[in-house]
């Protein structure tokens, strides 16, 4: 414990109150009832699209980067992922990021993970093989999908960069406690179903705002099930259903992926850093706002169909009928996204014909993602006409496919292999599929315009996506 | 910062849920590695029929009766998705002053806080009720918002009260930089960050040469 005033606190805890007790500094407003918390931050990474702006920022303030060695920063958004790659990108003011990231790390002695780095990667990525990230740690970085790290028992909390800024000043924030949430999953998933098609099917049931602004704890048997990379693709994914972040309790599976990583501790602090992380769990009679719990066993392979995604359902349903919804604004949004991705209620989605596969980003582009794709696509060939890419979430990743032969898995397919980054999660690096093109893709945003002005996505599984490559059309491996 | 008491304005439904950051500033419009001038790319997927060239007649904002619009009326989930803060840089730049709504998403909220822009939670019937009255001539039935009274008015017809954190409420009516409220804080954090040395040294940043 941090305070030794917590070990005498007699309620039952959450293992998010937990991890917010042990980084309370100080009550920040006139009075108990109207204070926010000022909470310390431990890690603190950045990357070159909104990182860039803190730090210039930063400086014009005339303030310093308090403690330096608690900051990191890659370049994951703006920069290409072709082989070769260097400082230009194909959007023309990216190399103003990326030149401007690189001197403001150098002069504010900030340990950069630059292109040709060997451990570049997406900063979710790297945050944790890397050991960057710990549990019990709180984490912020100007990144939505921040979230994704507290799948090791982390507070990690995404933010603006305004608040960016703050961080790095002062090594704190002020943060109102968000309400809390237990999601209890029972049951297992299906073969065949993954982490990814429960974020959907949760996203789908709950919606966009099913979160309410909650720290969600992941839990139950199908959660505990669940491999370390595939609880990170999951809370990932919390990103999209309105909560503050999400939170797992940490496990074997967790210590064993971050011993010997190149930041965790060692020695007597691993064994004391340990028997800390392993009292992380929400206590019995722990109090939560709100507790849902869903049978694992319902998911299906889920793909969305709309432009947020809500707009999500299994393989085999049909898109619903905005003319059945009783709220006239989500019927109005439903509405809009069947007009952008030209579909209609009542089509299937598998079948669907598709212009190109995505396989990358911090939601899906783990070395678990890349075999789980290569098992399906192994020995066969892309449908003629489709564009199909991979994207290792980190020069790790990349180094470990290849040991086992993905890549040639990949390439043999007719896929693409790229160097790591976000690269067509978004249209930031300025590559597009392009107008009007279907795409069937890893990520975890279908908003308009996401991968470009015009580009139609749908979100699956990395299973369902390299099937729907093979195919040309949206489609579920055979076993399922 | 920018302070917020009081503001009366041009109202603009815009009531889809789940309108996202991407949708209010797209990726390929964040062109500088600035926080200033992005007004002119404020939905630019929407406002303009091609990327920066004729504005679409069709969007809210490009309308006549809309012209100068400072306050937004927005659904459920409002600035959902990407942390970009320049989704409320280029609403300020714009000119919107304040956007209300039924939820925020929870990084869009603490951004407007952190730049002078009001986010006000109402009830969707009662954002819609404000709409019925502002839109038969929304130039000349301005809503009106008082920041220390906590309420909203449409042309001197329905008033609603809405709720804000008191936190945030100080943050805006006196054009706080919480950096600098922070920074009152300097002992209790050092004092904090050597607890955290002494009890905990493993968080301290460990480096075995590996990456």
């Amino acid at each position: 414990m941090l305070d030794s005033r917590l070990m005498i606190t007699p309620a039952a805890q959450s293992l998010f109150d937990k991890l917010w007790a042990s980084h309370q500094v100080a009550q920040v407003g006139e009075s108990p009832e109207d204070a926010q918390d000022l909470i310390y931050i431990d890690r603190i990474f950045l990357h070159e699209r909104t990182g860039s702006i803190a730090l210039k920022s930063l400086q014009e303030m005339g303030r310093k980067v308090k403690d330096p060695a608690r900051v990191f920063c890659t370049l994951d958004h703006v920069v290409d992922t072709f082989p070769g790659r260097g400082d230009d990108t194909l959007i023309p003011f990216g190399r103003d990021y990326i030149t401007t990231t690189r001197s403001a790390c150098r002069s504010a002695n900030i340990r950069l993970f630059d292109i040709d780095d060997p451990w570049q990667g997406i900063s979710h990525v790297i945050a944790a093989e890397l050991g960057i990230v710990l549990p019990g740690l709180s984490t912020v970085c100007p990144d939505s999908h921040t979230c994704t790290l507290g799948a090791m028992g982390a507070l990690a909390i995404g933010i603006g960069t305004s608040e960016a800024e703050h961080a790095l000043a002062t090594n704190t924030l002020q943060f109102y406690k968000p309400p809390s949430m237990r999601l209890v999953c029972k049951g297992t998933l299906q073969q065949g179903v993954s982490a990814k098609d429960l974020a959907l099917h949760l996203i789908a049931h709950y919606g966009s705002r099913g979160g309410k602004g909650c720290a969600v704890e992941f839990a139950g048997p199908a959660i505990k099930a669940l491999e370390l990379e595939a609880r990170y693709t999951l809370c990932n994914m919390a990103a999209e259903f309105g909560a503050f972040t999400a939170v797992i309790a940490p496990d074997e599976k967790v210590f064993t992926a971050l011993r010997g990583t190149g930041y965790a501790p060692s020695g007597d602090n691993w064994d004391r850093a340990v028997s800390y992380w392993r009292s992380l769990g929400s206590d019995a009679g722990a109090h939560f706002d709100t507790e849902y719990e869903i049978d694992a066993a319902v998911v299906k392979p889920m793909v969305s169909w709309g432009t947020s995604p809500q707009h999500s359902i299994a393989i085999d349903q049909t898109i619903p009928d905005p003319d059945e919804q009783e709220d006239a604004a989500v019927a109005d949004a439903m509405r809009k996204a069947l007009g952008y991705q030209d579909l209609h209620a009542g089509d299937k989605l598998r079948g669907l014909p598709i212009d190109a596969a995505f396989i990358g980003s911090c939601t899906n582009a783990r070395l678990s993602d890349l075999r789980s794709a290569a098992q399906i696509v192994h020995g066969r060939k892309v449908a003629g006409g489709i564009r199909a890419i991979v994207v290792p979430g980190s020069q790790s990743v990349k180094r470990a496919a290849e040991a086992e032969g993905l890549d040639e898995i990949f390439q043999g397919a007719g896929f693409e292999w790229r160097e790591s980054g976000c690269s067509m999660c978004f249209h930031a690096g300025g590559e597009t599929f392009g107008a009007e093109k279907r795409v069937i893709s890893t990520t975890n945003r279908n908003f308009e315009g996401r991968q470009g002005p015009g580009t139609r996505t749908h979100l699956a599984s990395p299973a369902v996506v390299a099937a729907s490559a093979l195919a040309g059309c949206v489609s579920s491996p055979p076993a399922v | 910062m920018r302070k917020f008491i009081r503001h009366s304005g041009v109202a603009a439904p815009l009531l889809s849920n789940n309108v996202d950051t991407d949708a209010i500033i797209p990726s390929r419009e964040m062109k500088r590695v600035s926080k200033k001038g992005l007004g002119e790319s404020l939905f630019a997927g929407w406002r303009y029929q091609v990327p920066g060239t004729e504005p679409s007649p069709e969007f809210v904002l490009n309308r006549k009766q809309y012209c100068g619009a400072s306050i937004l009326l927005a659904g459920e989930n409002f600035g959902c998705g990407s942390s970009r803060e320049h989704a409320v840089w280029a609403l300020a730049d714009f000119g919107i002053r304040a956007v209300v709504a039924p939820s925020f998403a929870a990084i869009f909220h603490k951004n407007c806080i952190s730049n002078g822009l009001l986010p006000v939670q109402l009830a969707a019937v009662d954002i819609a009720a404000l709409d019925a009255c502002s839109r038969s001539d929304p130039q000349t039935r301005q809503l009106h918002i008082d920041l220390p009274r906590q309420t909203i008015k449409a042309a001197n017809t329905v008033e609603f009260g809405f709720e804000i954190r008191p936190c945030d409420k100080k943050v805006l009516l006196l054009g706080l930089d919480p950096i600098t409220q922070t920074e009152q804080y300097q002992s209790e954090i050092d004092r904090f960050a050597e607890r955290q040395r002494q009890h905990s040294p493993w968080i301290q940043r460990n480096h075995s040469g590996k990456a």
